[in-house]
């Protein structure tokens, strides 16, 4: 893998960049694999990373059915914070947000990690309860959070209106190290890294059966043909429910598409990530001076990654509302993107009815933040055939047991 | 110096000039201009700078597809950034200025970026800043982000205002050119409602530009009859400056009007949104015509030729003095012949098919003009402006054969269909080999619920790029969509112009075909975030070769213009990258909207006071007199307290508990849901709903409910009380009214459809009041009515009659601990009782309270909260309510769920009073802590508190906690940390929920 760094841009400038090679390989599917992973989302990629990195176990494919990063890695709206409510969610989610931190020098790619601070809005006496209670958890977690009053809210957030007629900024709970990543190259860089470690990074490649024999995987089907395995992961949110039903199970998911925007760029005028939970809106503005806008899902279960009006609406009401001098921007483009929900709202890490299958899936909105974290947990589930502590708590199992772990609480419904 | 020539521009008005200004500097421009052709007409042909490069750019375009000519606009609380010139219409007094340099248009520090641009290739920022690690977030980020963004932030809020309008079309066309005009015509003589949008100001289209005749006459008058015809028929709206901004399922369109964007303060809403059903769309949304990728396109000066042709046709804005034309298609000749027309010097045309024979071409030649076949521009010379340009053979590597001195170049790579709104909802595209275009495939359009397509292209939208053609597939497209929605149209025949012999295109994708890097390295792709046919190649080279990853590692496609100029020329460039065919490689996903559209027309009227509705109880105005301090619950707003002179909230919260426990308090329970459930089977179906039974409940008697989910999870409680043999009224929480009436009516219409159960949510019908403390029935004594004494009226029994003369439903429920009747009365009288209260109570010493002294004499009672003692994880035996769990039920919602293991575990926690050892108030939140730390590392943890207050009852902290085990550990002492470095935990001993009255004697009088 030819390293990148400045020195190699101003070397490379001399002959018109004529000698960057790929930054990942795009080979023919080799018969067997000990471990195949379907979905080289960011997901995907970085459990195949993490095997590799922290397992020793390289002779991997991930497969792809249409081009990497090319699901909901590369459409939400790249927000990562950690501040989570409940013990199992916060691990995992700080153990992704602390990756991060590094994930530019361990993949030699920059992926753009922007720790401007996250804060999310208390607007009703009830919201602010509820975040200082994130907060007391958080602090118990060893996750770095406070909650502030409106006057640090404004002066983080020059451009908020703090007395909106219908809900007044009372305060907010504050991640000074959650912020932004560049989401595609998130992909790229593990992809990139997956690749140098001689890992197949498979595109185009469509899986259409899970072959078994009693009980154990043996081969997945292929728009490519027959590919044996050892071991199946199966990472693909959004469709998960389908590559389960080839294995042979159910999942309790189901799917529906999460909407975003992004305005026309201008000048930088607001550092950090604003989540205003109470009128179902969330805002950031990208390195490019995009206002970054997610609000809510559709209301119906469908897979078509489609935009659709009414949620959009509410939005943009809502932030209108809570930063007046957006009225005058224009909404550039909008899309949507096909999230997995499960009953609480947390994922699933799983080992399934199927020995060597395991399923990652369930994230809901919070994929994107997850990625580093879901990869070295799914890594070592895989490589162990059993979850770690990161893991453990998000078996499948849990529906069953009644034993939920239910964000709802504190994070309404904006990630 | 002035460009604008006398005989051309049929849509300004000379005899009304308009004064605006740029960057400072008063001009002048006629009504009709847009800010872009007046510029150019006042010679300012450098409008703008680029997003990467800061290179000076002028307009390319004279449409909604410009790249380079942003402004800012407007001031203050009408201050707008990013603004296109090219469709923004000059009016008295426009101020605009240019965006994105430092500190000037002409002189720019940002253009450094230029000059480093070799080290600046597309993803250059993936590859570097990455060390030392905390100088991306301080040192390179902050750079970038400066230096990107385009305009500046406003920083007023919008002065203006804006509406949504909600409309039902059998037919609506987009696009009021001449085949837009054609297809409403066609449909319109069904009968059906037609509406027909246009984004311009004026109708029309290309074809007034472009010449030829329709049905004998100049189309200028053609349209002119049309559209009066159209305006005359009563099935027909039409509106301008009112663009389709996306197609969604089921024929949902959004159309965004600018009403007053061209007419600020008139009083007129700037935007209207409007939302449309239609049966059918016609999209006749025309064509836009591709740049050539040459080095040096990007100079100012450089320009479509059909914008250059625009300008002076439409607004005698004549581009240039000495044009070079270069094309690989017969359209830009129009161009030289109209440039040659208004007595511009036609330097020579380019062409690079080798042999060029079309009528168009012979004209030219007729007119004198050269026309070099074979023939590209190696090269354009200039920096902010054009200079000249090297010629060179189309078929090479770019030596030059000639320079020809020119201060403006006409340009034309072909035209492709405006596909958006086909695309939005799922339209598929074909590649039209003959005339190198992406057209929609009309085999595979969108699809609504009846399977059908619901979208019809026509004219160039469809690829019929002819007069002609575009005629006669107008005509088509509307016959066939009023026929799908069952019209039957009349009119036969469709328009008729001359057929045109036309000589076919030659794709060119690069010019000249064998360039190399260095020419390469100065072709612009997309021109506003600056990509270059190298960025493109380099894309191709390090694998990103789909073509959403080439968009993505370069930023093709994803600037204002979404790509309107730059996706066909960029994905045929990565075509031939790659050595596959551009169907092979496909196009980008088309999003909505089309164009830009402002944040505010999608807020529509719902600003301010108006953002989301306001629900009032009928004591409202009451409450607002007698300085409420108001908490937002739902949609209500409730107060929060009454304070009083200098009264802290707390205080005043205080004085309410106080006076309610030693007096006599009023609450304005109105908001509190009240859903009425009747039927033959409403017994049986709320012994679904409820934990416990409700069928057994007395007529004349209330009893505590509780409702859980599925997952066994308590969502709601209330009292409940049985009305009549088949009728109870449910109480809810505030904030669950409505989400348990949908819950109720989820279960009855989805799976117990065949019970005979009929709900109505009676919240607002009536108000209600709660009229609490010992000397509460003193004070509904003298109001005078019906007998309340504790034998007529005993605890959780309603009574119907009269109080004060008004009529009323009387409870006798208490959330507080205290002797306590709630009235209800018929909504429009609430604010009479509560007076007659006030007036009455005066005597007691009566006081209203407010949601927090309800909260705090809930809590020394111990009774739970929904919201506080719940989260969506709470069960009722977590509550110790399992007294109000029916043993006996066969099953209820929640029953099967509460039986799962962990449901079931004996090791929950579970709810406790607390007291803090030194009277402390224990913060909100706060968890209580047990030793060690879990396998994650985090502080192991044995409960949490769910509701922790002053109680000015007892004059300590109260708390209530969820704790492991809690119930088993009466009087054993916790540890509960506190948020702060080196704050010393609190110390609270473990007690029953109730802290005040347990045997319950207050309320029971």
């Amino acid at each position: 893998m030819r390293r990148y760094s400045a020195f190699a841009i101003a070397r490379e400038a001399l002959r018109h960049h004529a000698g960057w090679g790929r930054a990942w390989a795009s080979p023919e599917p080799k018969k067997r694999y000990d471990v195949i992973i379907v979905g080289a989302g960011g997901h995907g990629l970085a459990t195949a990373y993490y095997l590799g990195k922290n397992h020793g176990i390289t002779n991997v494919a991930v497969l792809e059915k249409g081009w990497l990063g090319g699901g909901n890695t590369g459409r939400n709206t790249t927000i990562i914070r950690s501040n989570y409510l409940q013990d199992p969610s916060a691990a995992i989610y700080e153990k992704a947000r602390s990756l991060y931190e590094t994930l530019s020098q361990d993949l030699n790619m920059n992926v753009m990690f922007s720790p401007r601070g996250v804060i999310m809005l208390a607007q009703t006496h009830h919201e602010v309860r509820g975040y200082q209670r994130t907060a007391h958890a958080n602090a118990l977690q060893g996750v770095a959070t406070e909650f502030i009053g409106p006057a640090r809210v404004k002066e983080l957030v020059p451009i908020i209106n703090l007395d909106g007629p219908r809900y007044p900024v009372l305060g907010g709970l504050w991640q000074a190290r959650g912020g932004t990543a560049r989401h595609d190259t998130v992909a790229w860089g593990y992809a990139r890294a997956c690749s140098a470690m001689g890992m197949d990074i498979i595109q185009n490649c469509a899986v259409t059966g899970v072959e078994t024999e009693s009980g154990q995987v043996r081969a997945v089907n292929t728009s490519k043909g027959r590919i044996e395995c050892g071991k199946l992961a199966l990472v693909v949110a959004g469709h998960s429910s389908e590559l389960a039903e080839m294995a042979g199970f159910r999942l309790p998911i189901e799917s529906v598409a999460l909407q975003a925007l992004v305005s026309e760029p201008i000048k930088p005028c607001m550092d950090v990530v604003v989540m205003a939970n109470t009128v179902h809106g969330y805002m950031s503005q990208s390195d490019k001076g995009e206002m970054v806008i997610g609000g809510g899902t559709d209301g119906f279960n469908n897979y078509t990654q489609r935009g659709s009006f009414h949620h959009i609406e509410e939005t943009v009401r809502a932030l209108v509302e809570t930063f007046p001098m957006i009225s005058r921007l224009k909404m550039l483009r909008q899309w949507g993107g096909i999230v997995d929900m499960t009953g609480d709202r947390s994922p699933i890490l799983s080992k399934t009815p199927v020995g060597g299958v395991y399923v990652n899936c369930g994230w809901g909105t919070g994929g994107f933040k997850s990625i580093p974290g879901s990869g070295w947990a799914m890594a070592e589930l895989v490589a162990k055939d059993a979850p770690g502590p990161l893991a453990a708590p998000f078996g499948m199992e849990r529906f069953r047991e009644g034993r939920f772990i239910d964000e709802s609480v504190a994070a309404g419904v904006a990630h | 110096m002035s460009a604008r020539l006398e005989g051309w521009g049929r849509l300004i008005d000379r005899s009304e000039p308009l004064t605006y200004s740029f960057n400072g500097r008063d001009l002048r421009g006629y009504r009709g201009d847009t800010l872009a052709s007046a510029l150019l007409a006042a010679g300012q042909v450098m409008q703008g700078r680029s997003f990467k490069y800061h290179r000076p750019r002028g307009p390319v375009a004279a449409g909604a597809e410009e790249p380079n000519a942003l402004v800012n606009l407007g001031q203050g609380a009408r201050f707008e950034p990013d603004q296109r010139a090219t469709t923004t219409e000059l009016f008295e007094g426009l101020v605009a200025e240019s965006q994105n340099h430092w500190p000037s248009l002409d002189f720019d520090v940002g253009v450094v970026n230029n000059a480093l641009a070799r080290f600046l290739p597309a993803g250059f920022y993936n590859k570097t800043f990455m060390a030392p690690r905390g100088a991306w977030k301080h040192v390179f980020e902050p750079a970038i982000r400066q230096s990107a963004g385009l305009g500046r932030a406003p920083k007023a809020a919008d002065a203006d205002r804006y509406e949504h309008l909600y409309a039902h079309y059998d037919v609506v066309v987009v696009g009021g050119g001449v085949a837009g005009l054609t297809a409403a015509r066609a449909a319109a003589t069904s009968g059906l409602r037609v509406l027909v949008m246009e984004q311009a100001p004026h109708w029309g289209g290309r074809a007034p530009v472009d010449g030829g005749e329709i049905d004998r006459l100049d189309p200028e008058g053609w349209v002119r009859n049309v559209v009066e015809e159209l305006e005359k028929a009563k099935n027909v709206t039409l509106r301008r400056r009112m663009m389709a901004a996306g197609v969604y399922d089921h024929g949902y369109l959004i159309g965004y009007e600018r009403v007053a964007d061209h007419t600020p303060l008139d009083g007129r809403p700037r935007h209207r949104l409007w939302r449309i059903r239609a049966g059918r769309i016609v999209t006749a949304t025309g064509a836009i015509e591709r740049p050539l990728a040459f080095a040096g396109n990007d100079v100012p000066g450089v320009m479509l030729a059909s914008a250059m042709r625009d300008y002076l046709v439409n607004w005698g804005a004549a581009v240039g003095r000495r044009v070079v034309v270069v094309t690989n298609n017969d359209d830009a000749y129009r161009t030289a012949l109209a440039m040659h027309e208004a007595g511009r010097e036609v330097a020579a045309v380019l062409d690079a098919r080798p042999l060029v024979t079309g009528a168009l071409a012979t004209r030219v030649r007729e007119a004198g003009i050269r026309v070099l076949e074979g023939r590209a521009i190696a090269k354009v010379h200039g920096r902010k402006g054009v200079t000249g340009v090297a010629v060179t053979a189309q078929a090479g590597a770019g030596g030059a054969v000639e320079e020809i001195g020119c201060d403006a170049v006409a340009m034309s790579g072909g035209w492709s269909p405006v596909v958006h709104l086909w695309s939005h909802c799922g339209g598929k595209l074909v590649w039209d080999e003959a005339q190198a275009l992406f057209r929609p495939d009309p085999s595979r359009p969108p699809t609504g619920a009846d399977g059908e397509g619901f979208v019809v292209t026509a004219g160039a939208a469809s690829g019929a790029l002819t007069l002609a053609g575009a005629l006669a597939d107008g005509h088509d497209a509307g016959k066939a969509a009023a026929k799908a929605m069952g019209g039957k149209v009349t009119r036969k025949a469709a328009p008729k112009a001359e057929p045109e012999e036309a000589q076919p295109i030659l794709p060119v994708w690069i010019m000249p075909a064998e360039a190399g890097p260095e020419l390469k390295a100065k072709m612009w792709l997309d021109f506003q975030n600056d990509v270059k046919v190298s960025d493109v190649e380099l894309a191709a080279r390090e694998g990103y070769e789909s073509v959403e990853h080439t968009k993505r590692y370069t930023t093709l496609g994803m600037a204002t213009d979404q790509g309107k100029l730059s996706n066909i020329n960029g994905l045929a460039v990565l075509s031939q990258a790659l050595g596959q065919d551009i169907p092979a490689t496909g196009t980008t996903t088309f999003r909505p909207p089309y164009t830009p559209i402002s944040m505010a027309s999608i807020a529509g009227e719902a600003r301010g006071e108006l953002f989301q509705p306001l629900r009032r109880s009928p004591i409202h105005d009451w409450h607002e007199a007698n300085g409420a301090h108001w908490e937002p619950v739902g949609h209500w707003r409730r107060p929060y307290t009454y304070p009083r002179g200098a009264e802290t909230l707390a205080e005043a919260v205080n004085r309410e508990v106080n006076n309610t426990r030693a007096n006599v308090g009023l609450l304005d329970a109105s908001t509190l849901g009240k859903i009425v459930v009747k039927g033959p089977d409403a017994g049986r179906f709320l012994d679904m709903m409820y934990t416990n039974v409700m069928s057994s409940l007395p007529v004349g008697k209330c009893r505590y409910g509780l409702m859980c989910s599925e997952n066994g999870f308590l969502i709601d409680d209330g009292v409940v009380a049985r009305l009549a043999e088949d009728t109870w009224l449910c109480h809810t929480t505030t904030g669950g009214a409505d989400r348990i009436h949908g819950h109720m009516e989820d279960w009855l219409q989805c799976e117990w459809w065949d019970w005979k159960v009929y709900t109505a949510n009676l919240t607002e019908q009536f108000a209600q009041i709660g009229v609490v403390g010992p000397k509460a029935r003193a004070v509904l004594e003298a109001l005078g009515g019906m007998d309340l004494s504790k034998e007529a009226l005993p605890f959780m029994h309603w009574a119907e009659g009269e109080l004060a003369g008004i009529p009323a439903r009387v409870f006798r429920i208490s959330f507080s601990g205290e002797l306590s009747y709630e009235i209800a009365v018929p909504a429009g009288r609430g604010r009479e009782l509560w007076d007659r209260l006030v007036e009455a109570g005066e005597a007691h010493g009566v006081m209203p309270y407010g949601t927090e002294a309800l909260h705090v004499m809930r809590a020394e009672k111990g009774f739970i909260m929904i919201g506080d003692e719940t989260d969506g994880t709470v069960i009722p035996q977590d509550l110790g309510l399992n007294w109000a769990i029916s043993k006996k039920k066969e099953d209820f919602l929640g029953k099967r769920a509460q039986e799962r293991p962990h449901m079931a575990d004996p090791e929950r926690w579970k709810l406790i009073g607390l007291e803090t050892l030194d009277g402390s108030v224990i913060p909100d939140g706060a968890y209580i802590v047990a030793d060690g730390v879990n396998e994650n590392g985090q502080r192991n943890t044995q409960g949490r508190v769910t509701s922790t207050y002053f109680s000015p009852t007892l004059g300590r902290g109260i708390a209530m906690a969820l704790l492991h085990r809690g119930p088993e550990r009466m009087g054993e002492e916790v540890e509960i940390p506190v948020l702060g470095a080196g704050k010393a935990p609190i110390r609270a001993r473990v007690v029953e929920t109730c802290f005040f009255d347990k045997p319950g004697a207050k309320q029971d009088v």
